[in-house]
């Protein structure tokens, strides 16, 4: 019963989703208060049922009700609890309910912290929420329904997908879910200023904090997948080009330059008509991305079983979306005022190459993802893009924007001072070169051309640091005048300063793990003792364990440096039995910020098995400064709420002065 | 420089960035795309060695055969006559058995009919096999429902 009211209560937000969708449009048009109101309160209706709804199939999920085929398909009564909790999106219809349930959860935060938002913007914004929910509550309904019934109910489930059995689906889709899903917003914003045929800087005020807050989320969610594809695929890779990653690294390279190109409107109020089109780019990449995963098109650990029906639906929600975001944008934009002059050499002139290299990086990530199906629905023929390609085609691009970053915050708007810029960050640039050579040195081995890559990383991060420095004016003035400056910056600059450094940070462990990085596959048996990145691993044995679902093989290693046993670690191959599916767990061992990961092969006919032991030097650098960066996120935002109130109160103190908050027609 | 020629500059340099991403893709292209073929294909128009290629079918009953340390050997075959012996070091995927789905990548070593492969990918769960692998199956009338895949195998 409490399965079918589930149900009901998403019928029920499809219904509220459809008035929201008309209702406040048109309260918008004729000035209507009482219409416009109905957003508020109905994003607020809605976000309430789908809740309810989501609440509902974990409840199924949680006292494991076989009969209800999405839990039968996809749980066991033997399953832990988390992942029985997390299970509730470890599958294609549990994924696109989250997929819903935060879209309505960012359309009942607009709803709740856009009151300062002018009446109709806020009206026409929840609409096109509305309107995205509904496509996607019938997408849902139609055709992946997950409160379909069996009958008679099976006694027992069929597992979850073992590879999903792991703490990191609990983190990492919701985290994913918070950065694309939250793009909708940016999209919503967009397509409501280009139905009020009106944007300025206040409408870059107003998207800049739930851009941040979309962008930092999707930064922690694509770590935290690249962290969780790591240690338990057991293939010591931390990022594949898997079409997959692509879909959701896609938005966040949209969404990056969104970001910025954003900053470049709010202050200048130039660039406005390209920052829409981000906005409804970056959202499109994120419905896309969803196509891409959830039609089928793409095999891989993320494409649940899917039937042609998903395809072709997504496919129309795609198309109806971005084709006509499009189209209203082609017919609206040349009707919106030109911004602000400005002299290549400025901020706001950095920020556009930062633009130009991160949508182009982001084009030819698309065109690798989508050629093989192109090609393959035109010609037959199959081909597959690998990480060469990537490697190249992006490697090369994003090359000159490490170079860049830097000169950007400490260029004036307007008219800046490159010289002046390159003679602050000349001295960064020799103590970035100095300390890769040494960092070289000290890790002997690997191409002398990594040292450029890794100068390139030290660069972002002392250049982070300079920026700082200069603003504070420390060496300048007295101490403490230097101490007040630094503490009298905003949090934004903050926010910039350690989104940069964590880029910088990232970019030093991707390029140690390439460059220093040893790998060792060798046949071992119990009692012998094998080298691998300095330390020496003992394999003590074998033996066999069970869990609450599988049974183990697992071996135990004793670590040794300079004959003292420093850690020891398990390594094991498990089968989950009711699937029969196994699956490797690598033993990982963290010494600062490198890591020693073993993993276990096949046994050997003469009682042996092999091991594949890698060294990873500095491989934490890579998900640290993502970590970094999402902080540098959320301090910049910290500022951005502060901010966000502040038209209004200007607006109060001088009515006149702020034209920008009187409604549009 | 007059304002128009400054922003002449700048659009020529966005589209010179533009024009080198284009020309990098192209040449990327050329240089690293695998094309996919099965053992009957390699049959009809053979490969030069040292071409990259994937290689897909299923895992021969009873081919596998395990060298010294981690050097595997096996065939993959896909119900023509037309077996290719494959060549492979390293620690092969959990979910790689006989008679399941395979795809691998890699050359012909010259002057041999023997392909080493550096890649193996294979799944086998109830709803995943290897796509391009499973398409050309149901092709040849060889897809078999059932053998792990219960009833939902509707790839």
């Amino acid at each position: 019963m409490i399965i079918e009211i589930g149900h009901y209560a998403l019928v029920l937000a499809l219904a509220t989703a459809l008035i929201l969708s008309v209702v406040p449009v048109i309260g918008a048009r004729r000035h209507d208060r009482a219409m416009m109101d109905v957003a508020t309160i109905g994003s607020l209706a809605m976000f309430a049922l789908v809740v309810f709804s989501f609440g509902v199939l974990t409840y199924a999920h949680v006292v494991s009700d076989f009969s209800v085929e999405n839990v039968w398909e996809n749980s066991h009564s033997l399953v832990p609890l988390i992942y029985k909790y997390s299970g509730v999106w470890g599958n294609h219809e549990g994924s696109m309910m989250l997929w819903l349930l935060i879209l309505t959860l960012f359309s009942a935060l607009v709803a709740v912290f856009g009151r300062n938002l002018p009446e109709t913007l806020k009206a026409n914004v929840l609409a096109v929420q509305a309107w995205i929910s509904v496509a996607f509550t019938l997408f849902i309904l139609l055709t992946s329904n997950p409160f379909l019934r069996l009958d008679p109910a099976p006694a027992e489930g069929r597992d979850l997908n073992p590879v999903l059995q792991d703490v990191g689906l609990a983190i990492h889709p919701p985290l994913l879910y918070l950065g694309y899903v939250g793009f909708s917003v940016c999209f919503s914003f967009a397509v409501a200023a280009l139905l009020e045929g009106r944007i300025d800087a206040a409408w870059a005020r107003w998207v800049r904090p739930w851009t941040l807050a979309a962008w930092t989320f999707l930064t922690l969610g694509i770590a935290m997948g690249s962290y969780w594809a790591y240690y338990e695929l057991g293939w010591g890779g931390w990022w594949f080009w898997d079409p997959v990653e692509n879909a959701s690294f896609m938005p966040w390279l949209a969404g990056t330059a969104l970001l910025h190109s954003a900053l470049v409107m709010e202050k200048r109020e130039a660039l406005k008509i390209w920052t829409v089109l981000l906005a409804i780019l970056t959202f499109s990449l994120s419905l896309m991305g969803t196509f891409l995963v959830r039609s089928g098109v793409l095999t891989s650990v993320h494409a649940f079983a899917s039937d042609p029906s998903r395809g072709v639906f997504i496919l129309c929600i795609l198309l109806i979306f971005i084709g006509g975001a499009l189209s209203l944008f082609a017919f609206r934009a040349p009707k919106l005022a030109a911004g602000g002059l400005f002299a290549p050499i400025s901020r706001e002139g950095a920020l556009v190459v930062n633009n130009l290299i991160l949508t182009v990086a982001c084009g030819t990530v698309l065109t690798g993802t989508l050629y093989p199906l192109l090609l393959e629905t035109l010609t037959g023929d199959k081909i597959s893009v690998g990480p060469p390609f990537f490697n190249l085609t992006f490697g090369l691009l994003m090359a000159p924007l490490i170079v860049i970053v830097p000169f950007g915050p400490l260029l004036a708007w307007k008219r800046g001072d490159l010289l002046g810029a390159l003679q602050r960050l000349y001295v960064v640039a020799g103590i970035a070169f100095a300390a890769a050579l040494i960092f070289f040195y000290l890790q002997h081995g690997g191409p002398v051309l990594s040292v450029l890559g890794l100068a390139a990383g030290l660069f972002l991060v002392f250049g982070a640091v300079a920026d700082l420095w200069y603003r504070a004016g420390i060496g300048k003035v007295a101490g403490n005048v230097a101490w007040r400056r630094l503490s009298g910056l905003s949090r934004s600059a903050f926010g910039t300063a350690l989104a940069h450094a964590g880029l910088g940070i990232s970019v030093l462990g991707i390029v140690a793990v390439t460059t220093f990085q040893t790998e060792y596959v060798i046949e071992m048996k119990p009692g012998e003792t094998t080298d691998a990145g300095g330390y020496s691993l003992h394999f003590d044995g074998m033996q066999p364990a069970t869990g609450p679902n599988y049974t183990e093989e697992r071996g135990h290693f004793t670590i040794r440096r300079a004959g003292v046993a420093v850690a020891d670690t398990w390594s094991a191959k498990r089968l989950y039995t009711a699937r029969q599916m196994p699956t490797t767990e690598a033993g990982i061992l963290t010494f600062g910020l490198s890591q020693l990961y073993v993993s276990l092969g096949d046994a050997t006919k003469d009682g042996g098995i092999v091991v594949r032991i890698w060294w990873k030097p500095f491989i934490l650098c890579i998900w640290g400064g993502a970590l970094v960066m999402a902080v540098g996120g959320l301090v910049s935002l910290s500022d951005r709420r502060l901010r966000v109130g502040a038209p209004r109160r200007k607006a109060k103190a001088a009515k006149p002065v702020e034209p920008a908050m009187e409604p549009a027609e | 420089m007059t304002r128009k020629q400054k922003r002449l500059a700048v659009i020529a340099g966005g589209m010179g960035f533009i024009a080198a991403a284009v020309l990098l893709v192209m040449f990327a292209f050329s240089q690293s795309v695998a094309y996919f073929y099965m053992p009957a294909d390699l049959a009809k128009t053979p490969v030069a060695p040292e071409t990259r290629i994937r290689l897909g079918g299923l895992v021969g009953e009873g081919s596998v055969v395990r060298g010294a340390g981690s050097t595997v050997e096996f065939s993959v075959t896909d119900g023509s006559a037309n077996a290719v012996k494959v060549k492979y070091t390293g620690i092969l995927p959990d979910l790689f058995r006989e008679g399941q789905g395979v795809v691998t990548e890699g050359m012909f070593a010259p002057g041999t009919n023997v392909f080493t492969a550096d890649t193996v990918l294979a799944k086998h769960d109830e709803t995943y096999m290897p796509k391009d692998v499973a398409d050309r199956l149901k092709q040849q009338g060889l897809w078999k429902e059932g053998q792990g895949q219960e009833a939902k195998a509707t790839q």
